[in-house]
C-alpha cells in the first residue's frame, strides 16, 4: 500500500503556472491508484486557469485515487466552485459517424436534392420571366438596365483586352505552321471560324463566370443570409422574379452583344499578326475571313453565348439562394458557383460542338 | 472612487457628428455599471468607444489606468487582452464550433495545454446552460444561444472588465435572469467590473450597482443625464429620468 500523492499549489497559480503543474502531474494522477490529495493551503490566488486545472484533474482521476483537495482558504474555494467538475463530453453520447455507404448514399441524396433545387430556380426563372417583362415591365425596367449596365461595364474591358491577345496568339501559333506550307492565306480562316464559332463565346463565358457568376451567387447569399428575401416574400414579391429575373434577362442580352465583342476582337488580333507578319494584304484577309464564314457558324457562336450566359446567371442564383449560415457560407457559394459555372460552360461548349459538327 | 474605467471630456461620435458630448465619468471597479437611455440617445456609441472600437472625436479613455489612444499599439492590445467583451448577437466566428470560438481568447493568449483549455470551455459552457452546442456552428445556434456562448467567450480569459451590449436582449426572462446571477457571481467572486448596455429594467434592478443615462439634457449638447449609485437612480424625481422609467416600468 503506497501513501497518498499529494501534490502542492504555489502561492499563484495561473495561467502562467498552469502549464508546468499540467507537465509535472497529469501523468502520475491519470495513473494513480493510491489516494490523490491537491494540496491548496499555499494557494492566495486561483485564477480560472487553475481551476480549470483541477477540474479537468477531477474527471482525469481513476475513481481509485479518490482525488481530493484540501487545505483551500475561503475564496480559493469560491473559485473552485464557481468551476466545480469538467462535465466531459456531452456530445460523445451523439448519433454515430456514418459508414462508407451511408455517406455515399447522403452524398447521392444531396447532389439529387441540389440538382431538383437548380430546376426549380430555372423553372421559377422561366415562369415570372413573362411576368417581369409585361406585366411588371416598367417596374423592373430599371432593375434590368441597371444589371445590363453592371454586367458590361465590369468586363467590357477585360473582355476586350484578352480577347485580342487570345487572337494575336492563335494567329502567331497557327501562322508559324502555315508558312511552311506557304499557306499564309488560310489564317482568316482559322482566326475566324475559331473566334465565331468557339473563342469568342468560350472566352467571354469564362470572365463572365468569373466576374458575374461569383458576385451574383454573392449577393443573393448575402441577401439570404440577412432575412432580405424574407423580407420580400413577406410583402408578396417572389425572390426569383425581383433578384433573379432581372439579371437573367439583363445577361441574355449583355452575354451575347460581349461575345460579338469578344469575336471581333480576337479577329482583329489575327488581322494584326496576318497583315503584319504574313504581309496579307487587307482586302485578301477579310474577303478570305468572309468567304469561309457561314451564317451557321455566327448562330453557333451566338447560341453557345447565350446558353453560357443563362448557365452563369443560373448557377450564381441557384447557389445563392441554396445559402444558409453565415458570411464563410457566403464565400463558400460564390467559390462554388465560380467552378461548377466553369464545368458546366466546358460541359455544354462540348455538346454544342457535337451538336454543330455532326447536324 | 476606484475606477477601472475613465473618460475625460470625451465626446463620442461619426465622423464630424458629435453623438454625445462632455463626457466625464468613473465607472467603479469591481461593480456593475448599467449604462442605459432611450433608442438613439448614443448608449451604444459611447460603449464602442470605450471598448476602443471607435476613435473619440476628442478626450481621452482610460482603461484600467491607461489612455487607449496613448502608447503603441502593442501597449493598446495589451490592456483591450484585459477586456471581455459581449457582442449584441454573440458576434461568434462563424467558421469555427461552439468550442473553437469560446477557447479562441485562451489559444491566442495563454500557453495554457489543450485538455485545460477544453475542461474551462465546458465548464463555462455548462454554467451557461450551453454544453450540448460544443461541436455545433454559430449558424446552428438560437439567439439566446448564440448570446450565451459569446458571453462564455468573453470570460474565458478572466477579464478585469466585462462589457455586455444589450446581454438580455432576445432571452426568455427565465435565461435572462439566469445570465444576471452569473454576472453577480463573477463580479463577486472575479471582483470583476462590468458594464452593461441594457433596457431591461428587471435586469437593471437585479444586478445594477451603479447607473450611467445619457441622452438629450434640457440644456446643452446631449450627455450625462444620470451617473450614480443604482438606488439613487431609481429614487430619482428628475422627470426625464422618471420618464424612462415609467415608460419602460408602464
Amino acid at each position: 500500500m503506497t501513501g497518498p500523492l499529494r501534490i502542492a499549489f504555489p502561492e499563484r497559480t495561473t495561467a502562467a503556472e498552469v502549464p508546468a503543474l499540467f507537465r509535472a502531474h497529469t501523468v502520475a494522477i491519470r495513473a494513480s491508484r493510491a489516494p490523490v490529495e491537491l494540496d491548496l493551503s499555499g494557494v492566495a490566488v486561483l485564477d480560472s486557469a487553475g481551476a480549470g486545472l483541477v477540474a479537468h484533474w477531477r474527471r482525469l482521476a481513476p475513481p481509485a485515487a479518490a482525488l481530493e483537495v484540501v487545505g483551500a482558504s475561503a475564496p480559493v474555494q469560491a473559485v473552485l466552485d464557481l468551476y466545480g467538475r469538467d462535465p466531459g463530453e456531452a456530445s460523445a453520447d451523439g448519433p454515430p459517424a456514418p459508414g462508407v455507404f451511408e455517406a455515399l448514399g447522403e452524398r447521392g441524396v444531396g447532389f439529387v436534392g441540389g440538382v431538383v433545387a437548380f430546376l426549380v430556380v430555372l423553372t421559377d426563372t422561366l415562369w415570372f420571366l413573362p411576368v417581369t417583362l409585361f406585366k411588371k415591365g416598367a417596374k423592373r425596367r430599371a432593375l434590368i438596365v441597371e444589371e445590363m449596365v453592371r454586367i458590361g461595364s465590369q468586363s467590357f474591358g477585360i473582355i476586350g483586352f484578352l480577347s485580342l491577345l487570345v487572337g494575336l496568339t492563335m494567329a502567331l501559333q497557327a501562322a508559324y505552321q502555315l508558312r511552311q506550307f506557304g499557306a499564309n492565306i488560310f489564317l482568316a480562316n482559322l482566326v475566324g471560324l475559331s473566334m465565331t464559332r468557339e473563342m469568342g463565346p468560350l472566352l467571354t463565358a469564362i470572365l463572365l463566370a468569373g466576374r458575374i457568376g461569383s458576385s451574383t451567387a454573392a449577393e443573393i447569399a448575402t441577401r439570404s443570409i440577412t432575412e432580405e428575401l424574407d423580407a420580400l416574400r413577406t410583402f408578396g414579391v417572389d425572390p426569383v422574379e425581383y433578384v433573379v429575373v432581372p439579371k437573367f434577362v439583363a445577361i441574355s442580352i449583355t452575354g451575347p452583344l460581349l461575345a460579338v465583342m469578344a469575336t471581333a476582337i480576337g479577329i482583329l488580333g489575327g488581322y494584326l499578326v496576318g497583315v503584319l507578319y504574313l504581309d496579307l494584304g487587307h482586302d485578301q484577309f477579310v474577303n478570305q475571313m468572309l468567304g469561309s464564314l457561314y451564317l451557321k457558324d455566327v448562330i453557333t457562336g451566338l447560341v453557345k453565348a447565350l446558353s453560357f450566359s443563362w448557365a452563369i446567371v443560373l448557377i450564381g442564383a441557384y447557389k445563392g439562394l441554396s445559402t444558409r449560415g453565415g458570411p464563410l457560407e457566403v464565400g463558400t457559394a460564390t467559390t462554388s458557383s465560380v467552378v461548377v459555372s466553369l464545368f458546366a460552360v466546358i460541359v455544354l461548349d462540348a455538346v454544342y460542338s457535337m451538336i454543330f459538327y455532326f447536324g | 472612487m476606484d475606477a477601472d474605467i475613465r473618460t475625460r471630456d470625451l465626446v463620442v461620435g461619426y465622423g464630424d457628428k458629435a453623438v454625445l458630448s462632455g463626457l466625464d465619468l468613473a465607472l467603479p471597479r469591481h461593480a456593475i455599471t448599467c449604462l442605459v437611455g432611450g433608442s438613439g440617445s448614443g448608449k451604444t456609441t459611447l460603449f464602442r468607444t470605450i471598448v476602443g472600437l471607435i476613435a473619440p472625436l476628442s478626450g481621452t479613455v482610460e482603461l484600467l489606468g491607461r489612455d487607449l489612444g496613448a502608447g503603441t499599439d502593442d501597449e493598446r492590445n495589451a490592456t483591450l487582452q484585459r477586456v471581455g467583451m459581449l457582442f449584441q448577437n454573440g458576434a461568434l466566428l462563424n467558421s469555427m464550433t461552439v468550442r473553437e470560438n469560446v477557447a479562441f481568447p485562451l489559444v491566442e493568449h495563454t500557453g495554457l495545454p489543450r485538455p485545460v483549455v477544453d475542461a474551462l470551455v465546458r465548464v463555462r459552457l455548462q454554467q451557461l446552460g450551453v454544453l450540448h452546442a460544443l461541436d455545433l456552428y454559430p449558424s446552428e445556434l438560437s439567439g439566446g444561444m448564440r448570446k450565451r456562448v459569446g458571453l462564455a467567450r468573453a470570460m474565458i480569459h478572466d477579464p478585469a472588465i466585462l462589457m455586455c451590449d444589450e446581454p438580455s436582449a432576445g432571452l426568455d426572462p427565465v435565461t435572462s435572469a439566469g445570465l444576471d446571477r452569473v454576472l453577480v457571481s463573477l463580479k463577486g467572486i472575479f471582483g470583476l467590473t462590468i458594464v452593461v448596455v441594457t433596457h431591461e429594467l428587471d435586469s437593471i434592478r437585479r444586478i445594477a450597482d451603479h447607473v450611467v443615462m445619457v441622452g438629450k439634457r434640457k440644456q446643452g449638447p446631449p450627455g450625462v443625464l444620470f451617473d450614480g449609485p443604482a438606488t439613487d437612480f431609481f429614487a430619482s424625481t428628475d422627470t426625464g429620468i422618471r420618464a424612462f422609467l415609467d415608460r419602460r416600468e408602464g
